[in-house]
């Protein structure tokens, strides 16, 4: 893939200038729309390898844009959690890992690849593939976050911890019980209890790693309205296997294949007009 | 073509077989049970009842309540509270010095130490936990003594202060080693949890691996208390052997173990007030352990958490 370009702009409008030529869309090897509102962040030539030099991210570039819902899909292994873990800064926990390229907050314009991990962390939430509360009780997993932020009076922590359990859909079943152990929930009570706790911090974006991967169709179905109501206050970035999950609650839909970035749109069109053959043949189930 | 549903066949030989070695396997297991339980009811057995032998010699009262101990004198007086302020004394140093220095450590190896730091420390630390105790007794009455009188002139040759110190060095393996395999058992994505609500790792070691890993932990300490208590040749050959009762550590003094060793190594005839007084001594250090174990057993349930 081309590499040489500077900026993504250039990219997605020799794309553009690609289609104009005539070049039929069976060809084309990626598509990156350039969109209209404004962007929170803007990923360029991104490349990341693991330890053992598994290159799981191919120089992607993407922008998301500002308080809208960026839906990540493509085949199981081809490098979505790792693309969204780059966002937090969650691979700097192991040692050996190795990022290139940029993702530039905006309107700050600061590379986040550059910026104090612990910085970010307080700036960006994540909801992870699998539940991960603390052994500890569910009122206390939900002001986990907020303590560190030296939040400690009693009606602001007991306020957030309605309000963030209430969103994630999950006050009804726990409200008698925010004393108990965390780990005496259900699978899927656990990750609302997951989302619950990322929200309650009121992150500026918002990973989901397949977050309703555990869920029964009533609580994922909460779920994506709670994300329907954040896009319009908070940018997200979510990971879904379930295409039309994808297109119910997202703006803008990434596919990725192989580590690389094949095509960028906006979700209506990426589902309906796809540019990109591989992209097509996804989304139909010919493949993956 | 649709796959056969009648299942794979399994011979009535073959599941009578299975059967037969589940019979065996579940005696044998029953066995080896029974025969740990009548061992430790055979060491109490013998315990208590020389103990009750010596009661009759003793009144119960004289022996917890007596600041004195002297079996071997002329005029013998059987007063336990020495022996146990010298093993409270003893311990508590080794303790005070053993649980803050190995938590700090285990939580360096497990949360921040790189994988190579931690694979070089771990042996070392095992290798402490073979080095025999004579050893560390000599260690504190001909090295530790003398460097402490540099800093404290008065203190006399035998004291409980370095046998305490040399023994919080001595049960550093294992508050380390387990308390860190403690932490390390939890799992990384409780941590990559708290790392991505902004945790440092600092906050993240002490505010989520340590709560999570608790139960380990308290074990760890319980087991360096059992040991600390337990712990005979530092303190015969470094804290003197004169039972003596007091809470100063710049006092010699003797511990319940040491005292044991005295006796059962010299010329105590059998059958003696004397002779029977180690094991009313070993009842109380039994009783002790035992406290300890208790309130570990019970710190563990309370604080147990599943992953
Ligand atoms: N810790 C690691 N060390 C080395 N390689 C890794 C590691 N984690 C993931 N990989 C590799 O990186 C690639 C991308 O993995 P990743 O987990 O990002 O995929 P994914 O798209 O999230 O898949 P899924 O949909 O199954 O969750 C895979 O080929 C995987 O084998
Ligand atoms: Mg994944």
């Amino acid at each position: 893939m081309s590499t040489d370009q500077t900026s993504t702009i250039q990219i997605s409008q020799s794309a553009h200038q690609g289609g104009q030529a005539g070049k039929p869309s069976e060809t084309r090897e990626h598509w990156y729309l350039e969109p209209d509102g404004a962007l929170r962040a803007r990923v360029s030539n991104l490349k990341f390898w693991y330890a053992d030099g598994t290159q799981a991210i191919d120089d992607v570039s993407m922008p998301l844009v500002d308080k809208k819902v960026t839906a990540l899909i493509g085949p199981s292994g081809c490098g979505k959690s790792t693309f969204l873990r780059c966002f937090n800064r969650m691979h700097d926990l192991y040692q050996g890992v190795k990022y290139s390229g940029s993702i530039n907050l905006l309107p700050e314009d600061e590379n986040l690849i550059d910026l104090d991990a612990n910085i970010v962390r307080m700036r960006v939430g994540m909801v992870f593939q699998k539940p991960n509360p603390f052994p500890k009780s569910i009122y206390e997993n939900v002001i986990a976050g907020l303590k560190i932020r030296g939040i400690r009076k009693r009606e602001v922590l007991d306020e957030i911890v309605e309000t963030s359990l209430r969103q994630a859909a999950l006050w009804d079943e726990v409200k008698d019980r925010l004393h108990q152990p965390a780990l005496s929930m259900s699978g899927g009570q656990q990750q609302r209890l997951c989302i619950a706790r990322a929200l309650a911090v009121k992150p500026e974006i918002l990973l989901l790693d397949e977050p309703t991967s555990a869920l029964d169709p009533i609580a994922t179905a909460k779920v994506e309205d709670l994300i329907n109501e954040l896009s319009g206050n908070v940018t997200v970035l979510i990971v879904t296997h379930n295409m039309q999950q994808a297109a119910r609650i997202s703006n803008y839909t990434a596919y990725m294949y192989l580590g690389k970035l094949i095509e960028y749109n906006d979700t209506n069109d990426l589902f309906q007009r796809p540019k990109c053959q591989r992209t097509e043949d996804y989304i139909t189930g010919r493949f993956g | 073509m649709r796959p056969e549903s009648s299942g794979v066949q399994v011979s009535a030989h073959f599941l009578r077989k299975r059967e037969t070695v589940n019979q065996i396997a579940k005696y044998v297991l029953m066995a080896a049970a029974a025969i740990s339980v009548l061992v430790t009811v055979g060491i109490v057995y013998v315990l208590v009842s020389e103990a009750v032998v010596f009661f009759e010699e003793v009144s119960v009262w004289e022996f917890i309540s007596g600041t004195s101990w002297t079996p071997l004198f002329a005029v013998p007086t059987f007063g336990i509270l020495p022996l146990l302020s010298g093993t409270i004394v003893v311990s508590g140093i080794a303790l005070g010095v053993s649980i803050p220095l190995g938590l700090t450590l285990a939580v360096y190896l497990s949360e921040y130490a790189p994988d190579k730091v931690r694979e070089t420390v771990k042996p070392i630390l095992e290798l402490l936990e073979g080095v025999p105790t004579v050893v560390y007794g000599y260690f504190a009455l001909f090295l530790v003594t003398p460097l402490l009188q540099i800093v404290f002139p008065d203190l006399p040759g035998f004291n409980m202060l370095a046998p305490g110190l040399v023994m919080g060095i001595m049960i550093l393996p294992y508050t380390t080693s387990l308390s860190e395999d403690a932490m390390r058992a939890v799992p990384n994505s409780i941590r990559e949890g708290a790392y991505a609500l902004g945790y440092s790792r600092f906050h993240t070691a002490v505010k989520v691996v340590i709560p999570a890993a608790i139960s380990g932990i308290t074990a760890a300490f319980i087991l360096a208390m059992s040991r600390a208590v337990g712990e005979t040749m530092v303190v015969a050959i470094a804290a003197g052997q004169m039972a003596n009762f007091t809470f100063n550590p710049m006092e010699g003094a003797a511990t319940i173990t040491a005292f044991i060793v005295q006796v059962s190594m010299g010329d105590v005839s059998h059958g003696s007030v004397a002779y029977m007084s180690i094991f009313a001594a070993g009842l109380v250090l039994f009783l002790l352990t035992l406290t300890f174990n208790l309130i570990g057993f019970f710190l563990r349930k309370r604080y147990r958490q599943a992953y």
